[in-house]
């Protein structure tokens, strides 16, 4: 069934819009260069599902889990880093 | 001769363990050379094998100190065999690393460690499987119970020095593969290197600025490269250049994984670590939590327990050893110099040194504990985002929170932090957290000047301490450090409980290698300190340090204090003995100014309120003592940046003093 329009809400477009509890699979990782390796490195790759798990409690970084280990990122990197919901 | 081998593994891999399980305490620390990464290394039992214990890495990668140690030692010092540690609960991140490292064709044999832990949750790793499939030998251990432990240096021997290339070993997709052969191809005819061939082609693809330089290769190879390079990339969904290597590993370790590896049965529910984190990391209790473990740790080191014991060693240097002496020097008729050194600065400088080792081995016990629990990674994570503001990451609370205690085991404390960056600015930062020792000068200045509002003063000092650290951390980080590499992108470990050992033996390396500083360094220092400051230039004992040749050169210099409001020598002479140790600059004050009579009288003819609070300003921000000094030296190996820092906090003080005393002349002038 097709939720009504006002529980409807906008699509996370990238892992710092991604809520506690929620899933998500990185399409794109638009960091540069050292940073952007650092990110493929710990397996932040194309295609991989990604959890997020925590937010610290000053709000910043989030703690997310992924390839069954957790990771903090910082709301910065988490930016830069797309995915897309549902199946 | 010994075999040559090397562990590599992620951090928090249990290489620790494996290296303290190999090597007993038969191990010794020291440095990579040039750079302020850890070097550790012992002997097997029996010595037939040389361990390095390699720093903890995620990656081949050439962006920190740790991976470039790291792939420098492979390549340019060619180890025997390789022992790579993998996190049997994390497999998948820590195979990554096991692709680049077969890639270098060293025999290399797998270690499995946590298997006690994988099996015990339900799970299970085909390790016999996992083997065919990587070419190398996989064996299942537990680094904490010893399991199979011996199996792996009885495989390491068998493999150590025996002949093997990459290129059949390591497969990923027929595609990738065929890509990375070509390269391999091209490479054969430039590069001397032959084993190495297939991790060169690795890293060409990425775009290595490193190996690119190491193997000067002419520009139509380059090009030749980068066409084949587009070409698979044009082919396939892979991305682009700078993650394409990374995306073949895991799509590859996702291939191995699942045919290898079982998932525990009840992997929906909370694991250990999750439930601990549900209370250490909860939102409202972590940073009420974070300060009451830190508050215990402080209380426990600088209160009651840590004063004792440092009252224990006084005692026995001042109350036992240093009278006893006298007394030899006496019935041996010995000259009065003689006592002079041996008991003033001999006994009383490297005597004063040492009672800091009771609170420097707590505090090691109670960071080795945090440390290999899992629960620093946490203590950033809390803290990450104020430490951010300045320049700094969520780890470098600790070590400058320390430093409220003591400068020198707070600068020890900043080995926690993994990035060189971040380890040198918090060592720059800490020593401007007003230590204990600075405690006394406040105590004599403000019952002297400010006895009315005494606390509001001695607390101001601690404010101005922390203002000009946060101000700094800001301006080094957007100059000095500018641009430098540090990334938060740091794992969350699984807690475990530390084993009693690990911690007793990092302890103990800790305050082996202070004491060793204190009967180096230390020593020299204090030797030389006591005859500036007790013979005159013609080499003649004097009676009063004013005439000292410190007491000369405090002359010189305290015509630079004018403008700070205390250009007398007696105050210059105390900054300069002050550098002992900063409790000295009120003894020295006394020696020199109370001359038979009161202190504070004394005082309170030479010194306006305003230019003791410029003073108190001053001998909180100038350079911090010897052996806060010497071991910025040895934290930072480099002498450069550790006379660089001395210069950097001797200028903020001098500054921020000038500016005290000129603005508050210049308004109580107005009124």
């Amino acid at each position: 069934m097709e939720q009504p329009m006002k529980h409807r809400r906008k699509e996370p477009q990238n892992l710092h819009e991604l809520g506690v509890g929620q899933c998500g699979v990185v399409t794109e990782i638009r960091s540069t260069g050292a940073m952007k390796r650092r990110l493929v490195d710990m397996g932040i790759t194309p295609g991989t599902t990604v959890y997020v798990r925590k937010v610290a409690p000053l709000g910043d970084p989030i703690q997310i889990n992924l390839r069954g280990y957790e990771l903090l990122v910082r709301g910065s990197e988490a930016r830069e880093i797309l995915i897309r919901t549902g199946v | 001769m010994p075999y040559k081998a090397a562990l590599v593994g992620n951090p928090n891999s249990g290489k620790t363990s494996l290296f303290n399980d190999l090597t007993g305490s038969n191990q010794y620390v020291g440095n990579w050379p040039g750079v302020t990464v850890e070097k550790k290394s012992g002997f097997t039992a029996g010595k037939e094998f040389e361990v390095v214990d390699l720093p903890g890495i995620y990656s081949l990668s050439p962006y920190t100190m740790e991976e470039i140690v790291t792939r420098d030692f492979i390549i340019d010092q060619h180890p025997d065999v390789l022992v790579n540690i993998v996190d049997g609960t994390n497999i998948e991140r820590n195979l990554y690393l096991t692709l680049q490292v077969l890639e270098l064709s060293i025999p290399t044999v797998v270690a499995v460690n946590m298997i006690d832990q994988v099996r015990g949750g339900g799970g299970d790793i085909d390790c016999d499987r996992l083997s065919a499939q990587l070419g190398v030998p996989v064996i299942p251990i537990s680094a904490k119970t010893g399991y199979h432990v011996d199996k792996v240096m009885k495989t390491a021997k068998k493999l150590a020095g025996t002949n093997w290339r990459a290129e059949d070993v390591v497969r990923y997709d027929s595609a990738s593969r065929q890509m990375l052969h070509e390269i391999v191809s091209i490479l054969a005819d430039y590069c001397d290197d032959s084993d190495r061939l297939l991790f060169y082609a690795g890293k060409l693809v990425e775009q290595d600025e490193n190996i690119l330089r190491r193997l000067k290769l002419p520009e139509e190879a380059i090009q030749a490269v980068d066409r084949i390079v587009a070409l698979f990339l044009s082919k396939a969904e892979y991305g682009d250049r700078e993650t394409v290597m990374a995306d073949i590993r895991y799509r590859y370790i996702e291939k191995l994984v699942a045919g290898s590896v079982k998932k525990p049965e009840n992997s929906g529910a909370l694991s250990t670590t999750d439930k601990i984190d549900k209370v250490l990391t909860n939102r409202f209790l972590a940073i009420p939590i974070f300060f009451l473990i830190i508050f215990l740790m402080f209380g426990i080191t600088f209160g009651p327990v840590g004063t004792f014991l440092q009252d224990c060693v006084d005692y026995l240097f001042n109350d036992i050893l240093a009278p006893a002496v006298s007394r030899l020097l006496l019935i041996a008729n010995a000259p009065d110099w003689t006592h002079s050194l041996l008991v003033d600065a001999v006994i009383g400088g490297v005597g004063g040194i040492l009672t800091f080792v009771p609170q420097i081995t707590l505090l090691f016990m109670f960071l080795s504990f945090l440390e290999d629990s899992g629960y620093m990674a946490r203590a950033a994570f809390i803290m990450d985002k104020i430490m951010r503001k300045f320049g700094l990451s969520g780890k470098s609370f600790i070590p400058m929170l320390m430093g409220f205690g003591c400068t020198t085991p707070a600068v020890m404390a900043a080995r926690s932090l993994e990035n060189e960056k971040d380890r040198n600015l918090t060592i720059m930062l800490t020593p401007f957290m007003s230590c204990g020792a600075r405690m006394p000068i406040y105590a004599l200045f403000a019952g002297v000047f400010f006895e009315d509002n005494r606390e509001i003063v001695v607390f101001s000092m601690y404010i101005l301490g922390m203002a000009v650290a946060v101000l700094s951390g800001i301006l080094l980080s957007k100059t000095v450090f500018r641009g430098v590499f540090s990334p938060f992108v740091l794992e969350l470990p699984q807690y475990h409980m530390p084993s009693f050992r690990a911690i007793m033996l990092r302890t103990w390396e800790k305050s082996k290698g202070f004491i060793i500083k204190a009967g180096t360094i230390i020593f020299a220092m204090s030797v030389v300190v006591w005859f500036f400051q007790n013979f005159d230039a013609s080499f003649q004992m004097v009676s009063n340090s004013g005439d000292s040749m410190l007491g000369q050169l405090g002359k010189w210099i305290a015509g630079l204090f004018a403008p700070l409001g205390f250009g007398t020598w007696q105050a210059a002479v105390s900054i300069l003995t002050g550098l002992v140790a900063k409790e000295s600059v009120v003894s020295t004050m006394n020696v020199l100014y109370a001359d038979g009579g009161s202190i504070s009288a004394a005082l309170s003819q030479v010194f306006t309120p305003l230019s003791a609070y410029a003073f108190m300003a001053f001998t909180l921000l100038y350079m911090p003592c010897i052996s806060a000094f010497a071991t910025i030296r040895r934290e930072m190996n480099s002498m450069k940046w550790a006379l660089a820092t001395a210069l950097y906090q001797t200028g903020v003080a001098y500054l921020v003093s000038l500016l005290i005393f000129q603005v508050g002349s210049f308004v109580t002038g107005m009124l």
